[in-house]
């Protein structure tokens, strides 16, 4: 199993640790509940050094990114970053990754741990551009400190202004004296806060300055069970369960993360999906009976015909309600349709509701 | 870990107190721990008599749901009802406030196959 910089650190902690993407990760320190308020109304920091890094250099950077991306790269500008999936040819899709466009002719791709190698095998296949590339993955630590008081919790650690950084951006600082850090206003748990890069050695210095910099805010570790409510709570899909190789982009509802307004690996058919109509849609709902759904349940109609599967669920801590997303038809897909979930031996009446299931005050 | 010597135990971390023919079922503290945060307790087979490794329950936690064996074989005659609005008590107190059912033992007998404090701190140790 793999380390990150910090895996002795989190034992330390106290953390329960689980094996993930191959790497041993802190799944939980006081509780998931807890953890997941504690981002929700304060601030917390995850180690989510497992993420893949991948640089892109040179003249053919944005050609291969805009070949391989399903979102619109040619509008990002110095400092933005941007959300968007990997199509493959077959209609499904490879990864969701962000772009972070460093400048003109450099690029920071960040993919899930679990997909680390297909990723680059993928772009490697397509780098017909003679694009420079550098898998910077097992050099890189990654630490999301979200929250409403991230802001608050590190400034001290930088000369940069956090509160003005705008949503999905990035700047490259001297941060808790490490130069060439790479801050983002990025995280995938609804509540705000930054993204930090930097190299493995510098993983313990930049933990404790941060620890020692947000006590004041209350600054505790996550792990990544909250991290799984967070973004369930936002309706945020998670690779491997809500999105694989063979889902639709436009049926996981990242329609507007694809854009025909240039070529890339199946647009062709993307499109003609698109104005046909999709079959199915990933929806968020609620169960109105008790229970919890899970990924892998069967979604029933009302007449009793299985319709699609549930991909996510859980017993949402802040919304105090039983959540999940799955597919259903697309006739069957509008806010307020009547549907059960097969939970055992039962089955719970649901209904279709509108993402997100939580919403910031 | 202090356990209960008045308490018997089983390979799948439930502990079963014994007062005449009646004996109260919970999980332990081990096993709350190892669960996470507790979110749901369901228990639908108050009435029915069910022979011992036979399913009694559910216990979901955030993460991970989990059957609950019948330790023993019995008609079960109560649910905690109090674990249907604060399933979070199983892990607040999972040796007291947190007991799941109570059964009227068919065969006491099977106590005897049970595990005791020590066994059970071995197990889990």
């Amino acid at each position: 199993m793999k380390q990150t910089a910090l895996s002795q650190k989190h034992i330390d902690l106290g953390a329960k640790m689980v094996e993930f993407a191959g790497y041993a990760m802190p799944v939980q320190y006081s509780g998931v509940n807890e953890e997941h308020e504690i981002v929700r109304n304060g601030v917390g920091v995850f180690d989510v050094s497992h993420m893949g890094e991948f640089m892109l250099r040179g003249t053919g950077a944005l050609d291969l990114i805009q070949k391989i991306s399903s979102n619109d790269a040619e509008k990002l500008f110095d400092g933005k970053a941007q959300y968007a999936c990997i199509p493959n040819e077959t209609g499904g899709i490879i990864d969701d990754f962000l772009t972070y466009r460093i400048s003109k002719d450099e690029y920071l791709l960040v993919v899930n741990a679990s997909n680390i190698e297909k990723d680059w095998n993928w772009l490697v296949k397509n780098n017909t551009f003679d694009c420079e590339m550098e898998n910077i993955s097992d050099q890189t630590s990654l630490l999301a400190v979200q929250g409403p008081k991230a802001a608050e919790a590190i400034q001290d650690l930088t000369d940069i202004d956090l509160d003005l950084m705008p949503y999905y951006t990035h700047q490259t600082c001297t941060f808790a004296g490490i130069e060439n850090v790479l801050v983002s206003t990025t995280g995938y748990t609804g509540s705000g806060g930054f993204e930090i890069y930097f190299p493995n050695e510098s993983a313990n210095q930049i933990w404790e300055a941060i620890f020692n910099s947000g006590k004041n805010c209350g600054i505790k570790p996550i792990g990544l069970a909250a991290r799984d409510t967070l973004r369930l709570e936002m309706g945020f899909c998670l690779y491997g369960n809500d999105i694989d190789d063979n889902t639709s982009p436009l049926e996981a509802g990242l329609g507007w993360v694809t854009k025909f307004t240039k070529q890339f690996t199946n647009a062709n058919n993307l499109l003609a999906e698109k104005e046909n109509g999709i079959k199915n849609r990933l929806v968020g709902f609620e169960l109105l009976d008790r229970g919890i759904p899970r990924h892998g349940y069967a979604i029933i109609d009302v007449n009793g015909k299985e319709i699609g599967k549930v991909t996510s669920g859980t017993m949402g801590p802040s919304v105090q309600k039983a959540i999940g997303l799955g597919y259903v038809p697309h006739s069957l897909s509008a806010i307020g349709t009547e549907i059960l979930i097969q939970v055992r031996n039962k089955q719970l009446k649901a209904k279709v509701v509108k993402l997100p299931f939580y919403k910031a005050n | 870990m202090n356990l209960s010597a008045d308490l018997k135990y089983t390979n799948d971390h439930e502990w079963i107190k014994v007062d005449g023919d009646v004996a109260t079922i919970g999980v332990t503290d081990f096993a709350q721990r190892e669960l996470g945060d507790i979110v749901y307790v369901e228990i639908e087979t108050v009435g029915e008599t069910l022979d011992k490794e036979e399913v009694f329950g559910t216990i979901e936690a955030v993460k991970t749901v989990s059957d609950l064996f019948m330790p023993v074989s019995g008609e079960v005659m109560e649910f905690n009802e109090a674990l249907e609005s604060n399933p979070e008590t199983v892990n607040d107190d999972a040796f007291g406030a947190g007991w799941m059912i109570k059964v009227k033992m068919s065969d006491t007998s099977e106590l005897d196959e049970l595990l005791n404090a020590e066994a059970y701190e071995a197990l889990i140790s």
